[in-house]
């Protein structure tokens, strides 16, 4: 390395800045920047000076916290937020308890069927949230569902899924269906990289499938549970498409049902982009705050486990 | 630690029953994991097949027969979605194609460089520039998108497909892939080398390191083809002109105003169906030659 580098030294050592270059740029542009004009514009306000006529009478001026306390004191934000969480209680741990079950099922011995399955269980995530809030919207309605059919056929009570807590369990199945796949995957892949060695030595000890999967296989996959569980957190509180394509089919879904959709609301209905703006950072803020939270906590807990 | 817990493990499993009761009752155990996995393929193919078999049906038909009942109307449907002004949805289906393959491309060959640059090299900010662009994966779209929107919209390129292409090509998540994929495939001492042949680092790249990182590129590109394609909420930020909308747009527009008019279900089920086909034919015919288990950076050696 040490002769090369001497013989062209401007080639090896700009090479690497180089290559970086498109995604520097790229990131700067579109991730950097607006990300900082988000953070401007939450701190300004429209001024209006007399009616609100003619050319000048409409300037932008800092607001300084002003965007901040509005929106945290805004009800409809709070309880949206409020909605995503309680929608977040049931998305991640279903998804991510069906994503490992699927998973150790995929590696015990002698399963059939399995690339089949694994494939079929997959398969939602090449399917847009969006096509996928709308195909099972259309399941959730009497008109054409199957289960409805079923449960009239059987003298049944048909419960309506698109309104008061049922809505939550049905945006809830959408979310799951689509996300149980791809983290399957993940965690299936990091179970098959486990040497066959330490079931060698459990399978001697005479410790049954269930045993192995509980003692030996969940614990060495925790940090990929960890992190589908970090990124499941951050995808589920941005919540958007499958409330927004249910929305036309039913009533109980509002403009501002999740508090993404308020920031869209604000900033296109409304035209309000410095409250929106104060928004999306306040979100983006909440996000982080509770993902790294969850990180942090589950890393003393690992190492806990680890000192004992 | 987990030998400690097997020992804690040995009575129990010595109290189980011992050969006599070993056989049956390991079928069964073999037995439960197929089930439950047939279980979970069932259940997330039923609204693929609810939504293949509605396509098949009339208008009336949707509602009146039961619903796993293959109707008479799939032809019917097309030609309607066909004259549905002008045939939009077919350019809605394009958009996507181009929206998801050229967003793919790009997004692959800026994740290649990015990644061997990150794999290979040892300079100085390495791990800061990699920590950087990695956080990209943290930030939540919505505050991006939005701003993203009021910053286009001062350049005049809202409403554009530049507008939708544009914020996609970065992928944190791409280059995160690429970088393991090319630390694994790529040997330093081939890339030494080519030095030592004389090779510009350019060349070294497309010509000895680029075949050897196909396989990871690959994956790369079809998670980056199935996020753009299906993106929702930069499109539906972006554009307003329905003839540059992605199919996923599309098919929200259709249904918005097919609420009221149940008329419509049948182009939104029949356009549903022939959106979610692409994409599992794509899956399909990639998973001959391609694992999975690449898309969550497993690398086999």
């Amino acid at each position: 390395m040490s002769s090369a580098a001497r013989r062209r030294p401007y080639g090896v050592k700009g090479a690497p800045y180089a290559f970086l270059l498109p995604a520097s740029l790229l990131f700067l542009l579109f991730f950097a920047l607006p990300i900082g004009y988000a953070v401007y514009l939450s701190f300004r306000k429209v001024h209006v000076s007399g009616l609100g006529l003619g050319k000048n009478a409409r300037s932008e001026v800092w607001a300084g916290l002003e965007n901040y306390t509005d929106a945290l004191s805004d009800s409809e934000l709070v309880n949206g937020a409020l909605r995503v969480l309680g929608y977040g209680c049931i998305v991640v741990p279903v998804m991510l308890g069906l994503a490992l079950l699927f998973a150790l099922m995929l590696d015990s011995d002698k399963v059939r069927l399995a690339p089949f399955t694994r494939l079929a269980i997959f398969l939602p995530y090449a399917i847009p949230g969006v096509v996928a809030a709308l195909l099972w919207g259309f399941l959730y309605l009497p008109d054409v569902s199957p289960f409805y059919f079923v449960l009239d056929r059987l003298g049944l009570p048909q419960p309506d899924l698109l309104d008061g807590g049922p809505l939550y369990l049905a945006l809830s199945n959408i979310a799951i269906w689509g996300g149980t796949g791809f983290n399957m995957i993940v965690i299936y892949t990091s179970l098959q990289a486990i040497p066959a060695e330490v079931y060698e030595a459990a399978k001697l000890d005479g410790a049954t499938p269930l045993q192995i999967a509980l003692r030996i296989k969940i614990p060495m996959v925790a940090p990929s549970l960890v992190l589908t569980f970090f990124f499941s957190i951050i995808a589920t509180l941005q919540v958007f498409n499958e409330p927004t394509t249910i929305k036309p089919l039913t009533n109980s879904v509002s403009t501002t049902w999740s508090p993404l959709m308020k920031v869209y609301q604000d900033a296109f209905g409304k035209g309000d982009i410095y409250a929106a703006a104060a928004q999306a950072v306040i979100i983006a803020l909440a996000t982080l705050l509770l993902s790294f939270g969850f990180l942090r906590a589950a890393n003393r807990r690992q190492k806990q486990e680890a000192a004992r | 630690m987990s030998s400690l817990a097997l020992h804690k493990a040995e009575p129990a499993a010595g109290t189980n029953p011992g050969t006599a009761q070993g056989p049956p009752l390991r079928r069964r155990i073999a037995l439960v994991p197929t089930l439950t996995l047939l279980l979970g393929a069932v259940y997330c193919l039923l609204p693929v097949a609810w939504v293949v078999i509605a396509s098949t049906k009339s208008g009336k038909e949707l509602f009146s027969t039961f619903t796993f009942l293959p109707g008479s109307g799939f032809s019917d449907n097309l030609s309607q979605l066909n004259a549905y002004r002008d045939g939009v949805y077919w350019e809605w289906m394009g958009n996507s194609a181009l929206y998801a393959i050229l967003g793919a491309l790009l997004s692959t060959a800026v994740s290649a460089f990015s990644g061997y640059a990150l794999a290979v090299y040892r300079f100085r900010g390495r791990e800061t520039l990699f920590n950087v662009l990695l956080a990209g994966v943290l930030m939540p779209p919505v505050i991006l998108a939005v701003p993203q929107y009021l910053l286009l919209a001062k350049a005049d390129l809202t409403d554009s497909y530049l507008s939708v292409l544009l914020p996609q090509i970065l992928a944190p998540y791409g280059v995160y892939l690429a970088r393991i994929y090319a630390a694994a495939a790529v040997p330093a001492d081939v890339v030494e080398a080519g030095r030592m042949d004389g090779a510009s680092e350019w060349r070294i790249f497309t010509r000895i390191a680029l075949p050897m990182m196909v396989p990871g590129l690959v994956t790369v590109f079809l998670f980056q083809f199935v996020a753009i394609w299906n993106n929702f909420l930069l499109p539906y930020i972006m554009l307003s002109d329905d003839e540059k909308f992605p199919i996923t747009l599309g098919l929200f527009t259709l249904l918005e105003q097919g609420a009221n008019t149940p008329a419509l279900y049948t182009l939104v089920i029949t356009g549903a169906f022939l959106a979610v086909l692409p994409l599992i034919a794509l899956f399909l015919v990639i998973q001959r030659f391609w694992s999975l288990d690449l898309l969550s950076g497993a690398v086999k050696s």
